[in-house]
């Protein structure tokens, strides 16, 4: 079945609902708006507004009130429109969901997912253009999910409600309209996957940038470099035994990363490349990031401030010439 | 002109070959500065010089093994004109193949132009460096024609379809290193068995004001500046052994040679296998911290391989401490040309009688193995009750 990103996204929160009564939805404009991407439309309908609520313009309120609801036994998946307004909530997602199981000292679990959309790439301007994943991964006591494939963006969110700690599903609107093929296999939240094997460059990439760095891969094979993409999936905890397998059999890395260079997730990867197979590299690992500047609105201006495919393609080159 | 020979890094070594030079013809160097890596078979160690000067050739290039005592560098002495290189090739006991000559002066200027090896150490990627070690090839010999030069995979692997089968002087891996520093184990041992005559005493020592002293003094401090009890028992060795000069120093040409300075060699194991015993220099002027830090310090870069060749020549004596793994007592066998090894075994509970009472406290048996050419016995008792004495004492070390 071939559906979109958004559709599997909706497919996910559907099941979601239907498979446990603990679960509900609660966001702004998640119920008669159906959602600011239309994700969670027609869910009012099929579910009731016990079980999608729309929030007040409150961020900190209705993310404390799910981790309440969590406390509580339920099983709430928050919607905050853009990982932008997460910095609102941001106390309670790491004061409080990402600590409680440790300041109680194993009494009370989290189970909470927070969805959020996050990146830049359609004209959003310089405030609601942030990529903050790797932000959220630098803290302990939360899961990092970043679906990149229909399969993933289907299924996270499954695994995400299993998971019985706090998870943070980022989804990204510049893939929404993406289409593919749902597969029936199940999807976990623990490994990074290879998504096309290659033998002379590891491209590791998370979210929107997986389908820059295959659509590079392509590019590099039509000239004679095959090189290999792995999609992180998690952000965190990081499968770095699938990241080093990679690159210890290609010995060369580029990092791709959405977010600003410095203090990224892409230097943390370094860094673990760096203590594990530095020995076996045979370039020094490189990065493609954003630029370091607010997103600029103009189109032309925004994508020479992101990844693209042209510039991992220079940087995968630039390990050989 | 003076010639800088290859320096002995311990009693056995007999050659060793040239990793890096750290200096250029021309550059001004000062006693003590470090100029080249040389390996040899314990760890890669860096050369210092003991004599002002220019440095005015270098006589062998990197990768070459030569015996020790060969001419490696032509020095300048204060006062000397530059280009004074003697007309007749330095004399080596063997001189190795690829080390060129220096010319004859044929004109004052530029005399030692062609004996120059560039001083920037060549790009090497991590991957082909290793495996040109694997295969035997000097990576600096290879050409790279990765970004900016670099030798990458690629390069040592057309490298290897032409290169000579491997010479003597390859870098040796990581395997034959753990061999080879089993040979030179086994030589220092054996000629110290053959030729020094041990004799061994041992004597229990009553740790318990010791390890109180160190308890308290350590919560007192930072987690980062606490001290271990192996830093009280060098300091106490140390400050024991200025009584005993008979037992610190070294046998030399049918000879006993005392050294004033106390630089205690401490013997470190190597993870890999095999152990090093660098110095610790002057450990009598040094506060208890200042000894914690150059214990951590050495341990460090013994386990790295990155030792300095005066480390290696300096130790007057050795201490071997089994730490608290190790088994009760230890009789060390004499590191030769040195004279004496004490030996420290673990610290732990034993029955100890105090006042007409027997009692749990922890204790430790010292012991002293002594070249009897140089010392006795008594001595040797006399130094072990001195040096239980210090350590009932941990406050004054």
């Amino acid at each position: 079945m071939t559906i979109t990103y958004r559709e599997a996204l909706r497919m996910g929160l559907r099941e979601a609902l239907a498979r446990d009564q603990r679960v509900f939805l609660v966001g702004e404009d998640v119920g008669r708006y159906g959602g600011t991407y239309a994700v969670s439309k027609g869910l009012l309908d099929e579910f009731g507004p016990e079980r999608v609520r729309d929030a007040p313009l409150s961020e900190l309120g209705f993310v404390g009130a799910g981790i309440g609801a969590a406390l509580g036994g339920l099983k709430p998946i928050v919607e905050v429109m853009t990982v932008n307004f997460s910095l609102l909530p941001l106390d309670q997602i790491v004061n409080t969901a990402a600590i409680l199981r440790h300041m109680s000292g194993g009494q009370f679990a989290v189970p909470l997912v927070i969805r959020m959309s996050t990146g830049a790439g359609r004209q959003l301007a310089a405030q609601h253009s942030h990529s903050f994943e790797g932000w959220y991964a630098h803290v302990p006591g939360i899961k990092i999910v970043a679906p990149a494939t229909i399969d993933d963006a289907h299924g996270m969110l499954g695994a995400a409600l299993d998971d019985g700690n706090p998870v943070l599903v980022f989804e990204y609107p510049a893939l929404f309209e993406t289409a593919g093929e749902l597969s029936s296999a199940r999807v976990d939240i623990a490994h990074a996957q290879v998504r096309r094997q290659g033998t002379r460059a590891t491209i590791v990439a998370y979210g929107a940038s997986v389908p820059k760095a295959l659509a590079a891969a392509d590019q590099l094979a039509a000239e004679g470099i095959n090189a290999e993409v792995v999609d992180l999936r998690v952000l965190r905890p990081l499968d770095m035994d699938t990241v080093l397998a990679s690159v210890r059999k290609t010995r060369r890395a580029v990092i791709v990363d959405e977010g600003w260079r410095s203090g990224s997730l892409s230097a943390e990867i370094v860094a673990r490349i760096m203590e594990q197979a530095f020995y076996d590299l045979d370039a020094p690992v490189a990065r493609v990031c954003r630029e370091e500047v607010p997103i600029p609105y103009p189109r032309h201006l925004e994508e020479a401030a992101l990844p693209q495919p042209e510039k991992i393609v220079a940087a995968v080159k630039g390990l050989f010439q | 002109m003076t010639e800088f020979r290859l320096p002995s890094l311990g009693a056995d070594m007999d050659e060793g070959k040239l990793l890096e030079w750290k200096v250029k013809p021309g550059d001004a160097v000062r006693k003590g500065d470090v100029v080249a890596v040389v390996d040899t078979t314990k760890a890669a160690v860096e050369v210092e010089i003991w004599q002002e000067g220019v440095i005015e050739a270098l006589l062998i290039e990197p990768g070459t093994t030569v015996p020790v005592g060969t001419a490696i560098a032509m020095l300048r002495v204060p006062g000397e004109a530059p280009g004074m290189v003697p007309p007749a090739a330095p004399a080596a006991a063997s001189p190795p193949v690829s080390a060129p000559s220096p010319k004859a002066p044929s004109g004052p200027v530029s005399a030692p132009a062609e004996a120059t090896v560039p001083s920037a150490r060549k790009p090497v990627s991590p991957a082909a460096r290793k495996l040109a070690a694997a295969l035997g090839l000097d990576p600096d010999r290879i050409e790279g024609t990765g970004p900016h030069g670099v030798v990458t995979l690629d390069d040592v692997e057309r490298a290897r379809g032409k290169a000579p089968p491997a010479t003597a002087s390859v870098p040796t891996p990581a395997a034959d290193r753990a061999a080879e520093m089993r040979k030179s184990i086994a030589a220092a041992m054996s000629r110290s068995k053959r030729e020094i005559p041990h004799y061994y005493l041992a004597e229990t020592i009553p740790m318990q004001r010791a390890a109180d002293w160190l308890a308290a003094e350590n919560a007192r401090r930072p987690l980062t500046g606490r001290i271990l009890m192996a830093v009280l028992q060098l300091k106490a060795v140390a400050l024991a052994l200025q009584g005993f000069p008979e037992l610190n120093g070294f046998w030399r040409d049918g000879a006993f040679q005392p050294s004033k300075a106390v630089h205690l060699g401490v013997a470190i194991s190597i993870r890999q296998g095999g152990l090093v015993a660098p110095a610790i220099r002057d450990v009598p002027s040094l506060d208890l911290d200042r000894l914690m830090a150059s214990l951590a310090d050495l341990v460090k870069r013994a386990r790295a391989g990155n030792l300095r060749s005066s480390e290696f020549s300096d130790p007057t004596i050795t201490v071997t401490n089994l730490g608290d793994a190790g088994a009760e007592s230890t009789f060390a066998v004499i590191y030769p040309p040195q004279v004496a090894i004490v030996g420290f075994g673990r610290v732990a509970p034993r029955p100890w009688v105090d006042g007409g009472e027997v009692r749990a406290m922890p204790t430790v048996v010292a012991s002293i193995s002594g070249d009897h050419r140089v010392s006795d016995g008594h001595r040797g008792a006399a130094f072990l009750v001195e040096l239980a004495r210090r350590l009932q004492e941990p406050e004054k070390l």
